[in-house]
């Protein structure tokens, strides 16, 4: 059930691993398999690489989740690095959390190049989760130009008042 | 002799702040004298008598130098950083507050309702002198007129989120000789670009005389459950210690003395959130790939994990603040 009446697409920025969830992106595309195009992809050499800083600028820049993706455990095409991207997910998840954001926003999906559908479903489930709980539009927790622009114009105008000389 | 130089004009303000800053300008100890000797302090609340009136009337750049320390979360603090960034020609933001939050911005966990509800309430720190609970207004109506106080914010900002600030000094507080670098290098005139934090651009680690081998971590120890051994690396031996992602500067005070580096110098240049860094390096030498295992050593050895890694710069951070409800976020 919609929670707005509104029509809300969620914005949703993934980061995949050139070498495994990349080619299963790319399968899904050849074997035009359809799923939600509510993903924007920005392809790494390797989910390793992805500093929790890019997951935070998405985040702070208005989308409304983030999906990491990389190959399998065992199989990373660097060795071992997606345990990196395993580990760095972890500790996002427990800051997120106390900031008070939803731990399904961030979502981590190993993927091996074969899984283009399984990826297609993967992201279908995350676009949905994410419908449900809103958008975030995190730029807006610390919007507060309201009150606090006519509080500051009202300062230059209570200087002058305590400057005046008392009748 | 020769003539004496017109001495310029110098202003310390103090927004959110502890006051350490205050103190820290005078442990340059003599130093001090030098700095009588070359500005008169137009401005300084903390020390000096002065009135807004006067800065207000000042011509604007008619300060040579203000050292601004403090978080900017009420509207006067607001109103004073743009009146100082009007008034003087070189702004710098002092001290880790001004930079990138400190401990105030730490009230980003929370909001205005929240703090007051703990501050005023009846079970609150100012119980026996407010027994009926009254909240702060910006608005007091008394016979004589009306009282102002200014509006408290839900979120701290730093300086340079509030005005344009020409250069930092991190640190909190600066270390001495680093002020006194600092003021030195703006009289002399030999300053980085404009927008520059005055200070190195490596890690605390590169000052830290302890020995480092391959960092494996099978747990996190908190300060109190451990006595470290003094030679070797605080971090190898499990210690939470922010030196790996915190500008040097400090000479590496802390760790000299068993502590783990908390981060006051803040981020190097060109880290966008100091707190993204930490984690990285972190979960680089965590020594696990069991998602179990790992779930444990974080939850287990970082209870806290925003007070671990944005002690200092959780307002300067990307998300700057704990998530606010819609209803709380109307623009208010």
């Amino acid at each position: 059930m919609p929670m707005t009446t509104e029509n809300f697409e969620p914005k949703i920025i993934a980061f995949m691993c050139n070498w495994c969830s990349y080619r299963a992106a790319d399968l899904a595309g050849t074997a035009r398999i359809k799923y939600a195009p509510n993903v924007r992809i920005i392809r790494v050499m390797c989910s390793g690489r992805i500093d929790p800083t890019f997951v935070l600028a998405a985040l702070a820049q208005g989308a409304d989740g983030v999906m990491l993706t990389g190959c399998h455990p065992g199989e990373c095409h660097y060795v071992n690095q997606n345990y990196k991207a395993l580990r760095r997910y972890a500790m996002l998840q427990h800051t997120l959390q106390q900031l008070g954001l939803e731990p399904e926003r961030l979502r981590l999906i190993w993927a091996s190049a074969a899984e283009g559908q399984q990826l297609a479903e993967a992201v279908d489930r995350l676009v949905e989760d994410i419908r449900r709980l809103g958008p975030l539009r995190w730029p807006a927790n610390w919007q507060e130009d309201g009150q606090r622009l006519k509080a500051l114009a009202a300062i230059e105008k209570e200087h002058a008042e305590a400057s005046e000389v008392p009748r | 002799m020769t003539q004496a130089k017109a001495k310029g004009k110098l202003a310390l303000y103090w927004a959110a702040s502890c006051g350490g800053c205050e103190i820290a300008v005078l442990g340059i100890d003599a130093k001090i004298l030098d700095v009588a000797e070359a500005f008169n302090i137009v401005f300084w609340p903390c020390a000096t008598d002065g009135k807004v009136r006067d800065v207000e009337q000042l011509p604007d750049g008619g300060i040579d130098l203000c050292l601004f320390n403090g978080g900017i979360r009420t509207s006067e603090q607001e109103y004073m950083a743009q009146l100082l960034r009007r008034k003087s020609r070189l702004l710098v933001a002092f001290g880790s507050c001004a930079q990138e939050g400190c401990i105030p911005g730490l009230a980003n966990l929370s909001n205005r309702q929240e703090v007051f509800d703990t501050v005023y309430r009846a079970a609150g720190p100012t119980f026996a002198e407010n027994p009926a609970e009254v909240r702060p207004q910006q608005h007091t109506e008394v016979p004589e007129g009306t009282l102002h106080l200014p509006m408290f914010y839900d979120t701290l900002r730093t300086l340079d989120q509030t005005v344009e600030v020409d250069y930092c000094l991190p640190g909190c507080p600066p270390e001495a000789e680093n002020i006194w670098a600092a003021i030195v290098a703006i009289l002399e005139g030999k300053l980085p670009p404009r927008g520059a934090v005055l200070g190195l651009n490596t890690t605390v680690c590169d000052e830290c005389p302890r020995k480092r081998n391959e960092k494996k971590i099978k747990k996190f120890y908190r300060t109190w459950q451990v006595i470290p051994d003094a030679e070797t690396c605080l971090l190898e031996q499990g210690l939470l210690c922010c030196g790996i992602a915190t500008r040097a500067g400090c000479k590496a005070l802390c760790p000299q003395v068993n502590s783990p580096c908390i981060g006051c110098h803040g981020a190097n240049d060109a880290v966008q959130d100091y707190g993204a860094r930490l984690m990285s390096a972190l979960a680089s030498v965590i020594d696990s790939e069991d998602p179990q295992e790992i779930g444990q050593i974080i939850a287990e050895g970082i209870p806290d994990p925003v007070g671990s890694f944005y002690r200092f710069s959780l307002a300067k951070s990307l998300l700057r603040r704990s998530k606010r409800e819609p209803t709380q976020r109307n623009g208010a």
